[in-house]
């Protein structure tokens, strides 16, 4: 098993949700996070005094999924998250040791995306 | 002289014909009675425009309620530029424009001030406090007729676009209007009967919202509105509790509004209004809740705000023409107008806050309801020339001349409609063509209070500090050990 974490760039989430979703990977988590990196920071200017604020806002997707999709959700996160300018952001990709279902109890890799039959919102 | 000051006009030329009889009044106490009535008259008028300053309070809470939050602050620099220039434009040219003049445009009073001869003839009159007061009164209407056009615009408009259109519009567009309503223009005289637009439903809401419409069409709608499918997509708000603030603002402001528009406390008709306000507001939210339950289900919130306002919006005509029971039935119809207005128009424009709905549908209906509504009574109060509404058309029998009234009053809707609509238009669509009216994609996407005011409406929570804040430890100098717990404890500012 393995997690992708990927930082990117918030008007990227929506069609690389939508894309994941379709090729069948429907569970991940979203945090909005801020972080510094190649980009510049923000000057922001308040009441005549400006301040530089080297750390700009992010988007942090975590997806775990089986080995053989890992491929799949990085090549759709570049895909959609790549302009080409300074920022797009990076992906991780890390090892996970286990996965338990809570409801169920379940381990491994089965628990990990949507069972066959389970209801997926559509979009 | 007449007991109060007339209603028909916002404009200060009504308070000369009460000068000449004060200053024949022979007897002196009668003469104080008189000045002291007039004083009474100009405090409630003062009070009035607190509260109709205080909308823009309102408008600035509802929009920015309605907005994302990379979007919160440029609300409140919006507010203020154009409260500032609707101010200054008004008071050079604005209230000149919209004065007594000819059926056009007003001739006299630009660059208002203390003795200044204003009209002719037996209209003439030169300035003293109390034409300051309704000059000032003026000028706060034409700032919420300005403050109505950018709710359609809000998240994607150019800073620079405010300042030229809001200059444009307290000078000509909006006096325009005044006068052709209130200050003897064409509309105040269409075949023996008038428009009636009691506070501003049309003079002031549509006047606003057709502005907004004009805007809305060059400006297209925000990044993300509308899927590839077509289909509007909502974008919520950030923040309801402020967006109940700004509406429950407007409500309180438009006691000044309406009951202001008395311009006076004489036979305490301004209580009256005041009522009929309140219960057009409570049965607008009650109607618009209700309406949007039934079609969708959902107690929708942002609707309940939408209702009230078009409650207020469409009693803003009617409310010193019509009995108290007529009131909630023109608040109730303007709520159910908002909802199926607001579903209807976001499937083709992007109206962030219902502006065009909330304004301009029921500002239409509240001045068409008029037509409906009038009683004679309150023309007869009043001192204005028309007809009772057709509700009365018909108990008395005088059906012709109470649709004529109705007519009137669609006619005076219409020619509003098109003279706001062509000189917005043609504005932006200079504006467009010149400076251009909606900032770059990426502005937009990174939100205009970063990107055009430097700075976010919710700073930072992590603002960075040069050193630890209130320096609890020794700078770590090069070379002396660092500091352990056992050295940071002894060298630990005692707690307050």
């Amino acid at each position: 098993m393995k997690k992708v974490e990927a930082f990117i760039r918030h008007e990227a989430f929506e069609p690389i949700r939508q894309e994941l979703l379709e090729r069948g990977i429907p569970s991940l988590s979203i945090s909005e996070v801020k972080g510094s990196g190649r980009q510049k920071g923000v000057v922001e200017h308040y009441r005549g005094a400006s301040l530089t604020v080297n750390v700009r806002p992010k988007l942090k997707i975590e997806c775990v999924i089986d080995d053989s999709e890992k491929d799949i959700v990085v090549e759709t996160i570049l895909k959609h998250a790549r302009t080409g300018s300074v920022g797009d952001g990076k992906i991780f990709v890390v090892a996970v040791e286990e996965a338990i279902r809570i409801r169920t109890g379940e381990e491994g890799a089965d628990v990990l995306q949507a069972h066959e039959g389970t209801e997926i919102p559509s979009a | 002289m007449t007991k109060r000051l007339s209603l028909a006009a916002l404009m200060a030329f009504a308070l000369s014909l009460a000068l000449p009889a004060l200053a024949s009044a022979q007897d002196g106490a009668a003469a104080l009675l008189e000045t002291e009535g007039l004083e009474l008259d100009t405090t409630w008028v003062i009070v009035s425009c607190v509260l109709v300053l205080f909308m823009q309070a309102g408008f600035l809470f509802l929009e920015i309620g309605f907005s994302r939050q990379k979007n919160v602050g440029a609300g409140v620099a919006k507010i203020l530029v154009n409260l500032g220039i609707a101010t200054i434009a008004w008071w050079a040219i604005g209230y000149g424009i919209a004065g007594g003049g000819n059926d056009f445009f007003g001739t006299d009073g630009f660059f208002f001030s203390h003795d200044q001869l204003i009209g002719s003839g037996e209209e003439a009159f030169n300035v003293v406090g109390s034409d300051a007061a309704l000059m000032l009164f003026g000028m706060l209407f034409c700032a919420v007729s300005l403050a109505i056009v950018w709710g359609t615009t809000l998240e994607r408009i150019k800073f620079s676009a405010y300042v030229v259109y809001a200059t444009f519009f307290a000078a000509i567009i909006y006096p325009l209007v005044a006068h052709g309503v209130y200050g003897g223009g064409l509309l105040s005289d269409v075949g023996g009967k008038q428009v009636l637009d009691f506070a501003g439903s049309s003079v002031v809401h549509l006047t606003g919202a057709v502005g907004g419409l004009a805007a809305l069409l060059l400006l297209g709608p925000r990044i993300g509105k509308y899927g590839a499918d077509g289909k509007p997509r909502a974008i919520p708000g950030h923040s309801m509790p402020i967006a109940g603030l700004g509406v429950l603002i407007l409500w309180v402001g438009w006691y000044g509004f309406n009951a202001g528009s008395t311009f006076g406390t004489g036979d305490n008709f301004f209580a009256e209004v005041a009522l009929n306000t309140q219960l057009a507001a409570a049965a607008g939210a009650l109607f618009a809740m209700l309406v949007v339950y039934m079609k969708t289900k959902t107690l929708d919130v942002g609707m309940a705000g939408n209702g009230a306002i078009a409650g207020l919006v469409g009693i803003t005509a009617p409310s010193g023409y019509v009995e108290f029971w007529a009131a909630p039935i023109i608040g109730a119809v303007a709520g159910i107008i908002v909802v199926y207005g607001v579903l209807t128009i976001e499937k083709y424009l992007d109206d962030p806050v219902g502006a065009l709905s909330a304004h301009g549908l029921a500002g239409i209906w509240g001045t068409l309801s008029i037509g409906l509504f009038v009683s004679p009574r309150l023309i007869e109060f009043n001192g204005v020339t028309a007809s009772p509404g057709i509700w009365y058309g018909i108990k008395d029998g005088d059906l012709g001349a109470s649709i004529g009234q109705l007519g009137v009053q669609a006619l005076g809707v219409a020619a509003i409609f098109v003279l706001v609509l062509a000189l917005s238009y043609a504005c932006f669509a200079i504006l467009k063509a010149t400076i251009g009216i909606r900032v770059s994609e990426e502005e937009e996407l990174a939100g205009l209070d970063i990107s055009t005011h430097g700075m976010y409406g919710y700073p930072e929570a992590f603002i960075p500090q040069e050193e630890y804040p209130a320096g609890r430890f020794e700078p770590n100098v090069a070379g002396t050990p660092v500091a352990t717990p056992s050295t940071a404890a002894a060298t630990r500012p005692t707690e307050n």
